[in-house]
């Protein structure tokens, strides 16, 4: 009976072992560990083009990252980019006037969502529209229009920060 | 031995593998009965888990330390050592970790595995259990089978966790990364589901193929010393081999 | 049962009602003809002895009876069941009714002396520990190791683990017990021991045994018929006494040990002086 006993408080403590190693790398590793997916509230935001951005690519503000891409898809009939963005619940005590852009980390690295705070006394709640809007820069177009004419590049720059201004119902 | 014949390896092969799927089915079958046998399967828990722990303990380590070593000379070539955690977590997440464990795992338990159930074959230990109306496969290969199901990712993970701890100790703590910058950088780009949970998964099902060869392999053996010889090499060339396929086929599938 | 042409050889004309009813039993095991036709009976509460050169399928025969090895052709009927055409489940149920003596003990490796006395009663029958504890005990008691009930098998002799294994035989108090070469291996004292055993297991419990062993003598003693296999059929049957003083080549052979006669003591080979380079040598 001892012998039985041992080798079963063994067994335990090895499954628990195991468990502790899964729940350490889960937890201590991974982008769990920076951030919790599950106190959250979603942001949506249109962009007429995200670039490269992927799912769970980081939100940040200032630099911190507050969220992550929950999806990211194709409104039909606008022929938008339809961003959803999830935001941790600890940060919500952002200005609904904010504006958010797509970025590109480093000169080619990935590519996240900056929300710029704004100014207004009310804050985003669950399923408000990002109304301002700054679209991804590509690489490639600008170098294109560089080597066209710097006058061209800047006006094309400013066209494609035309999203900016584009308005959108709010549910 | 079995009596001569015209050797065709590639029908023996097919054959082989047939009769393996054939066990498969047995063995769920008889899953069921062997809930009444718990304690069997606990008792396998601990020998083909908790008894693995050392090699895959010690193994994890050095394997991390010569991921941080290798990744950290070629990241710096590339001025990207701030990435060593995030690449030697992901490496070992995604493919290392459960890869190495069911290789190590063939090794130490797939073997034992076969070479007590040949020997319970050849001294007719299997044999007595169906004369006294106890049904094998629920008593002897079920638990077993069950066994290396639980303890495949359980050891995997410990593998991994050892492995990161390597790389820390080489990165941070010899060739001076520093500690913040080995963290942040793993934990903001390693994802639980897609990179861990799958890992697990990968293991779970390296798992199930290596206890099905093992024990496979010890069922269907010669009841003579030789037969159990053999059947034991076969069981760590067929595991490596199924582990290593099944890998490629599951990352091309998870990625 | 219509058919029966060799009753003669096989019949058994004293019991009606046999234990095991054997008819037309015909196996090739790889490619060699292990039984032709063959068809005997064993009685009930007696002890019956199956004997044969080496190679000759007695435990190939024990492996039919119990359903272990399905024959090419033929019925095997033990206890009104017809073996060969029972399923896993009505196989087991009979096999619950049977103890069988492995040649080789074939004890559990992990399990002490006691827990594989109680192997069997864990397993089906859910009994309280008391009573487990003291049907395990008493049957160590009847083999005489009870003061080795902690032991592990690989602490025991050859001898010792032939007594646990037939006390695990008989823990369930079965109806058949079929011994597979009881006596190989044993001392004097030890085979004494062992035939004792049998022959009181089948007096005081009314358990119809079969032997199957070569020792002629230690058979002798205890068996009350004989089946004398040979050549894939029954060479002779009958009491010891009929067989000691049978005038068929077979028991002659089997009885005297002599090396020829019907069964050759030289593998079949080419001839002994053509194969040396001898024959030819001379012209």
């Amino acid at each position: 009976m001892a012998q039985r006993q041992s080798f079963q408080i063994g067994t335990g403590l090895f499954i628990l072992l195991g468990f502790a190693a899964l729940g350490y790398l889960a937890t201590q590793t991974t982008s769990v560990a920076n951030f919790s997916q599950g106190d959250s509230y979603d942001l949506k935001a249109r962009f007429t083009n995200v670039g490269q951005l992927k799912l769970r690519a980081p939100v940040k503000i200032a630099g911190v990252r507050v969220g992550s891409v929950a999806s990211v898809v194709l409104e039909p009939d606008k022929l938008d980019a339809l961003v959803t963005l999830s935001i941790d619940k600890r940060f919500n005590k952002i200005p609904d006037d904010s504006a958010a852009a797509v970025f590109t980390s480093g000169l080619l690295g990935d590519q996240y969502v900056a929300l710029q705070p704004g100014g207004s006394p009310d804050m985003f709640k669950n399923g408000d529209e990002v109304i301002l809007t700054q679209s991804s820069m590509q690489l490639e177009e600008l170098i294109g229009k560089y080597l066209v004419g710097n006058g061209d590049a800047a006006k094309n720059a400013g066209d494609k920060a035309a999203g900016t201004d584009k308005p959108a119902a709010k549910p | 031995m079995s009596s001569v014949r015209k050797p065709s390896y590639l029908l023996d092969g097919v054959a082989q593998v047939g009769a393996c799927s054939l066990f498969l089915l047995q063995i769920l079958k008889a899953v069921p009965a062997s809930l009444r046998h718990i304690r069997e399967t606990v008792r396998q828990v601990w020998f083909v888990g908790a008894m693995s722990l050392t090699i895959i303990m010690t193994c994890g380590l050095f394997v991390g330390m010569v991921l941080g070593l290798q990744l950290y000379y070629v990241l710096s070539i590339f001025g990207g050592t701030a990435a060593l955690g995030t690449v030697v977590s992901l490496s070992l997440y995604r493919e290392l970790g459960p890869v190495v464990t069911a290789l190590l795992f063939a090794g130490r338990a797939g073997t034992s595995i076969t070479a007590e159930i040949g020997l319970m074959r050849a001294t007719d230990q299997i044999a007595a259990m169906e004369m006294m109306a106890v049904d094998p496969l629920a008593y002897v290969i079920a638990p077993r089978f069950i066994a290396g199901l639980i303890a495949m990712p359980m050891l995997a993970c410990v593998f991994n966790a050892l492995g990161i701890f390597g790389a820390h100790l080489v990165g941070v703590s010899w060739l001076g990364l520093d500690n913040g910058t080995f963290w942040s950088n793993m934990t903001s780009s390693v994802d639980v589901w897609k990179d861990v949970i799958n890992g697990v998964w990968k293991s779970v099902a390296f798992g199930a193929v290596c206890t099905l060869i093992a024990t496979f392999q010890g069922y269907t053996t010669a009841p003579t010393s030789e037969g159990v010889a053999y059947a034991t090499t076969r069981t760590v060339v067929f595991s490596s081999i199924a582990t290593l396929a099944l890998d490629f086929v599951m990352t091309a599938f998870l990625m | 049962m219509s058919s029966e042409p060799q009753a003669t050889i096989a019949g058994n004309a004293a019991s009606p009602d046999p234990l095991i009813r054997v008819r037309g039993l015909s196996t090739v095991l790889n490619g060699k003809t292990i039984f032709d036709k063959v068809d005997l009976d064993i009685p009930r509460g007696r002890i019956t002895a199956v004997m044969g050169p080496s190679g000759t399928g007695k435990t190939t025969l024990m492996r039919h009876i119990t359903g272990q090895l399905a024959p090419d052709a033929g019925e095997v009927w033990v206890d009104g069941q017809n073996v060969v055409k029972l399923d896993r489940a009505a196989l087991f149920a009979l096999r619950e009714k049977i103890g069988y003596l492995f040649q080789n003990s074939a004890l559990l490796t992990d399990f002490s002396v006691f827990e594989n006395v109680a192997f069997p009663l864990r397993q089906h029958l859910g009994l309280p520990e008391v009573i487990v504890r003291n049907l395990v005990l008493t049957k160590l008691q009847a083999v005489g190791l009870r003061g080795a009930a902690g032991l592990m098998p690989h602490e025991l002799s050859g001898g010792m683990m032939r007594r646990v294994a037939l006390a695990r035989a008989i823990v369930r108090d079965p109806m058949l017990i079929i011994y597979d070469e009881p006596f190989v291996g044993l001392d004097p004292i030890a085979l004494n021991q062992i035939l004792k055993l049998i022959r009181t297991l089948n007096d005081t419990l009314g358990i119809t045994s079969i032997l199957v062993a070569h020792e002629l003598a230690a058979i002798s003693r205890i068996a009350d018929s004989i089946f004398l296999l040979a050549g894939g059929r029954i060479a002779a049957h009958g009491t010891p006494e009929q067989l000691a003083k049978g005038e068929t080549p077979w028991t002659k052979q089997f009885f005297t040990g002599a090396a020829d006669g019907p069964v050759p003591f030289q593998y079949p080979a080419p001839d002994y002086a053509t194969q040396l380079g001898l024959a030819g040598a001379g012209a």
